[in-house]
């Protein structure tokens, strides 16, 4: 430890005065060294000050300690899931064992032997898939922030750090890396940093990054085939489909949902996540795991999940009780099992959350997250287009963040008029 | 163009300072659609194809500054409480005379254009340019200012075009332009290029990279 001090105390003067030879990547050194030690300069011992080791970049890491279940579900199922692919199509007859072509990773650590598929082949095949996607999505994310920073004399934030792992858990494990990249330097730059960088930006970066991609490469982020990954040229499996539970429910001619979820996945399988989707948001136990995280330090809004729980329950409840079953479609599916399928509670636990792009007010927050649940369940049940919602119903939430604050603010106000 | 040999009589020189900057500053440092931020709805409207958004660049160009001096040449004698109308009864008809152009030469790109030639009367730029410009000054000027403008308009259209046609089917005027060995390597079409808010985008970056340029700052 004191062998690093030494030497970033040594480096110092070549970036800090401002004729030093490097001034101009300041913000760089600077984020450096606050990466590895925390910073000395802490408010003084007289007047109201927060004297507090929790700043930004604490934040962010108990951020990312939440979401660490859900990586590994991620790396995990991503393997799970493109073996159970490959071995139902040696079962069918529809792949011969020696036709299956081995992606880089399991070349250097070598191949699974297929019928005896081991839990190292497994995290070997998930990890194949998901350390690029990570890679790309931190380096290009962190890459642009840095120049920014530069170019602004401004140091390099924290927030990226979450952006990028969030990204990586809400997009399919077979997402081509150029087309990740577009959309992270596409969310990074006009979703961000146009808006002045780390906590003034509207929308939620990592959800900009999805929903850019969504409308930009819908083939590659949408259907039937993308969500279990693969080893040919677009990393899928040629000839196996297996549609997503809400793609499964979403046709109006479905009269009773929950009885032809129930026919693909249990319940079980639901839960913890047993099931084709996008990387990382698919296992609710994982979810849970870092929403409690989340609440026990007090990082996570518990009125914004909890709200948003209620308000898709709510929901749900009453349009199953109210809609015929002719309506057809997620209306008809029981409101227990909006939970368990698709992204929504992972969205809710680590996206809606988003302390910049949420309300401040706490009834501002109970109000946004009701509405979220809400506007996903519609998207889900009533549009015809799209089979989740909750990409789109949390960045309309998120503009109408400072509006439901000034509302509650103007309220408070009146309310407090009217006493005196 | 019998409007040119009006001013010359009444003005010292055909292009005298006033109206060298009619012409170049809507081009650059007051344009219509980075700085006024006008005509943005057939910006993006007309943007998926590079042919389609140069007609129409050409369209409001020819309407804009037949209509300036018409106006201008009317300007002392319209009364003050129906100018409106007035000035959308001869847009309306210069509108009309170019819809007709287009369908009898250029049949195809006019069936494409379909509503939005018909809709250039509602373009912000074309009133605006009236309003602002021709009702004080005199034809010549005014003309100039109404090809300063189109043009200002039209060069963002194109430039928001072919970033669309591009990006968004991989093509320009209509013929392919990247290679099927690319898509063969995995490229894909952006579909979001196709639609309106890809064009939106793209405008916003036009105005942001055009303000970064010009140092305009909003007050």
């Amino acid at each position: 430890m004191q062998f690093l001090r030494n030497l970033i105390e040594k480096q110092r003067q070549l970036y800090h005065a401002k004729d030093s030879k490097f001034h101009k990547a300041w913000p760089l050194f600077d984020a450096f060294e606050t990466f590895l030690f925390a910073p000395e300069h802490r408010a003084g011992k007289q007047g109201v000050h927060v004297r507090d080791y929790v700043d930004l970049k604490r934040v962010m890491n108990t951020v990312i300690i939440a979401m660490l279940p859900c990586l590994l579900w991620a790396i995990w199922n991503t393997g799970a899931q493109h073996f159970h692919a490959v071995e139902s199509l040696l079962g069918a007859g529809k792949l011969a064992p020696e036709g299956y072509t081995l992606g880089w990773l399991q070349a250097l650590l070598g191949g699974p032997t297929l019928g005896a598929v081991t839990a190292f082949d497994t995290i070997v095949f998930g990890l194949q898939r998901m350390l690029p996607i990570l890679i790309v999505s931190y380096g290009v994310g962190l890459g642009i922030e840095m120049v920014f920073s530069v170019i602004r004399s401004e140091e390099v934030s924290e927030g990226y750090l979450v952006s990028g792992m969030l990204i990586a858990l809400i997009v399919p494990a077979s997402i081509p890396l150029w087309q990740l990249a577009v959309g992270v330097a596409f969310a990074v730059i006009l979703g961000k940093e146009v808006f002045g960088g780390t906590g003034m930006n509207i929308f939620n970066p990592a959800m900009m990054v999805r929903a850019f991609l969504f409308f930009s490469f819908a083939a590659q982020m949408s259907g039937d085939q993308v969500w279990v990954a693969g080893n040919n040229s677009q990393h899928l499996i040629d000839g196996y489909s297996s549609p997503t539970a809400l793609a499964i429910v979403k046709p109006s001619v479905i009269t009773d949902a929950s009885a032809t979820l129930a026919e693909h996945f249990s319940r079980a399988d639901l839960f913890f996540g047993n099931i084709p989707g996008s990387a990382g948001e698919m296992s609710k136990l994982a979810v849970l795991l870092g929403a409690f995280w989340l609440i026990f330090t007090g990082v996570g809004s518990w009125r914004v999940m909890l709200a948003g729980v209620l308000g898709m329950l709510g929901i749900a409840f009453v349009m199953h009780g109210l809609m015929p079953a002719s309506f057809g479609g997620p209306v008809t599916l029981s409101p227990v099992d909006h939970l368990l399928v698709g992204g929504f509670l992972f969205g809710l636990v680590f996206m809606a959350t988003d302390p910049v792009s949420s309300p401040e007010t706490n009834t501002g927050k109970w109000i946004y997250g009701v509405l979220i649940g809400v506007v996903t369940f519609l998207v889900r049940a009533v549009n015809p287009a799209y089979p989740e919602g909750t990409m789109l119903s949390i960045l309309l939430l998120n503009a109408f963040a400072p509006t439901i604050d000034h509302f509650v603010v103007a309220a408070n106000i009146k309310r407090r008029l009217a006493r005196s | 163009m019998t409007a040119t040999s009006t001013p010359a009589v009444a003005k010292p020189g055909l292009f005298g300072k006033e109206e060298i900057s009619a012409v170049k500053d809507p081009l650059w440092d007051n344009n219509p659609i980075a700085l006024q931020v006008l005509g943005i709805c057939s910006a993006l409207a007309v943007t998926t194809r590079l042919d389609k958004a140069i007609v129409m660049g050409i369209g409001v160009t020819f309407v804009t500054a037949m209509a300036n001096v018409v106006i201008s040449l009317l300007r002392n004698f319209i009364p003050n409480k129906i100018r409106i109308i007035v000035q959308l009864v001869v847009v309306s008809g210069v509108v009309i005379v170019f819809d007709q152009l287009l369908r009898a030469y250029m049949f195809d790109l006019s069936k494409q254009l379909s509503v939005f030639v018909g809709l250039i009367i509602t373009n912000c730029i074309v009133m605006g340019r009236l309003e602002a410009y021709a009702m004080q000054n005199p034809p010549w000027r005014s003309f100039l200012d109404g090809i300063g403008n189109g043009l200002g308009y039209a060069w963002i259209l194109a430039v928001v075009a072919t970033v669309r046609e591009i990006l968004g089917s991989g093509k320009l005027f209509g013929v392919q332009l990247v290679p099927q060995a690319l898509y063969d390597a995995g490229y894909t079409n952006n579909g979001l290029m196709v639609l309106a808010p890809g064009a939106f985008l793209l405008l916003g970056v036009i105005v942001w990279v055009q303000r970064a340029i010009s140092g305009y700052v909003e007050k």
